[in-house]
């Protein structure tokens, strides 16, 4: 069998780039910048076609679209109707979207399905592999009334109200979880008809209610390969595990050192063990800096299920790494050991061919990075 | 008429910096313009009818922000970037 390589596909603040490894994992070459220029917010492979790119942009001056290529980004069409609100009737004032900020292809048994996630709040439904999107009404009216009956709970982050980290049941593709920066952690299992808040155990230390029944700020939430029971959660206020079919989240950050804190952007699952976790945490003191804690970036791993976590940073910067990783732009491939890559603030693609024991800047120089992901060849 | 359009639209207009397009609103113009190259549309004008904020349509040299303004044949219209990035 032959081996398989690695690409990641890395969306900037002026463009998306595809950057891709050996058989090794140890020679990466960076290809030509798409879209230079614009803001490339997702750009993202369809696993189950192996052959689909997506990509979610916009400009400073234009607004946002959809981007497809079926050659691996040789040549790109650009989705026949993005994702668009509906328009508001006469005197009404209709909403807009700003960025289509989080893109996931759909369950397996539905090739050509993907959903979107945008700003501000709403999702998207693509059935024709990205060339037309539909608004998922049923959503937004729930997410409306969320905010009609508590305002705070349901507001934006300096980046806008974000619909992110669209998780799928791979067992039954009815059953979908969502999470709104700021608004929560929420599940559907009708496909979206019906949404309900699944926050209990995790805290809005942002509020007067610390403890809401919906609010939080989850940062990302990704469901572990291995066992699609288990929800790892970096929020704005700590790490957290929810197994289940329990509805408590469990803030296992708490057993990260106390001068690191466990305040960040990203998260990652090992791909084939559901109790060996990534986080990348960030100075969440003070005025909230947001880069690596003491200017000492390192990344922390769980191998336990979040119940101890071992400090990873060999290779970064020892000292003056002031550095961030956003929520997307952490990502894991599925080799046997297993790689990780992450995304800096500062244009660096970090990889590291050992499960986190080592690290090595495989790209510099580039624009700010918004996210990372991986496929394989 | 003949439309002028900044570098942010070439990819549209297959490198075209001045594109001809007809319409007796500037509505109808875009309606037109988005026919003859698919999607600039949406680029520059958003999905409740409203030109995105920063671009600058101007007709007759007056900077228009409605896409009710009437058109004659004859006008002249810009559909540039605003300068807001410095």
């Amino acid at each position: 069998m032959a081996k398989r390589r690695v690409e990641l596909y890395v969306s900037t603040i002026k463009g998306a780039f595809i950057i891709k490894g050996d058989t090794s994992r140890r020679t990466w070459t960076i290809g030509k910048p798409h879209f230079l220029g614009s803001e490339a917010n997702h750009l993202v492979r369809d696993l189950r076609d192996r052959k689909t790119l997506l990509l979610a942009a916009r400009t400073g001056h234009l607004g946002p679209t959809v981007f497809r290529s079926n050659d691996n980004g040789r040549s790109w069409k650009e989705a026949k109707q993005p994702p668009a609100f509906p328009k508001a009737a006469d005197g009404k004032d209709g909403a807009v979207i700003n960025r289509t900020f989080y893109l996931a292809p759909g369950h397996a048994s539905q090739p050509g399905v993907w959903w979107a996630g945008t700003v501000p709040h709403a999702l998207f439904t693509s059935e024709d592999g990205g060339a037309t999107w539909e608004h998922q009404a049923a959503f937004t009216r729930y997410v409306t009334s969320l905010k009609e009956q508590k305002p705070a709970n349901i507001a934006e982050t300096p980046g806008g109200a974000i619909t992110h980290s669209i998780l799928i049941d791979p067992r039954k593709a009815e059953h979908m979880y969502v999470s709104l920066s700021t608004g929560g952690f929420f599940e559907t299992t009708d496909l979206g008809r019906t949404w309900r808040p699944m926050n209990d155990g995790s805290v809005a230390c942002f509020l007067p209610d610390t403890t809401p029944e919906y609010g939080q700020d989850p940062h990302c939430a990704v469901m572990s390969p291995a066992n699609p029971d288990r929800i790892y959660q970096q929020n704005h206020c700590g790490v957290y595990r929810l197994d289940r079919p329990g509805t408590q989240w469990d803030r296992i950050g708490l057993k990260l050192p106390k001068t690191v804190g466990d305040i960040g952007f990203p998260i990652v699952a090992h791909p084939r063990d559901q109790d060996v976790v990534w986080v990348f945490p960030m100075d969440g003191t003070s005025v909230w800096p947001r880069t690596s804690p003491g200017g000492k970036p390192a990344v922390f791993c769980s191998r336990n299920g979040g119940s101890s976590w071992v400090r990873q940073a060999k290779g970064f910067p020892e000292s003056n790494g002031w550095f961030t990783v956003f929520r997307q732009a952490m990502k894991a491939d599925t080799m046997d050991p297993a790689g990780l890559y992450l995304g800096t603030t500062a244009g660096e693609i970090w990889a590291s061919r050992d499960e986190g024991s080592s690290w090595k800047a495989i790209a510099s120089h580039l624009p700010r990075i918004l996210s990372v992901e991986v496929g394989e060849a | 008429m003949t439309v002028r359009v900044s570098s942010h639209l070439h990819s549209y207009t297959d490198g075209k910096s001045s594109v001809e397009a007809e319409g007796s609103t500037l509505s109808e113009l875009m309606a037109d313009l988005d026919r003859r190259f698919p999607g600039i549309r949406f680029r520059v004008i958003d999905e409740q009818d409203r030109i995105r904020p920063h671009i600058n349509v101007f007709v007759r040299r007056a900077l228009v922000r409605d896409l009710a303004c009437p058109l004659s044949p004859g006008d002249d219209v810009f559909i540039l970037g605003a300068l807001s990035g410095g």
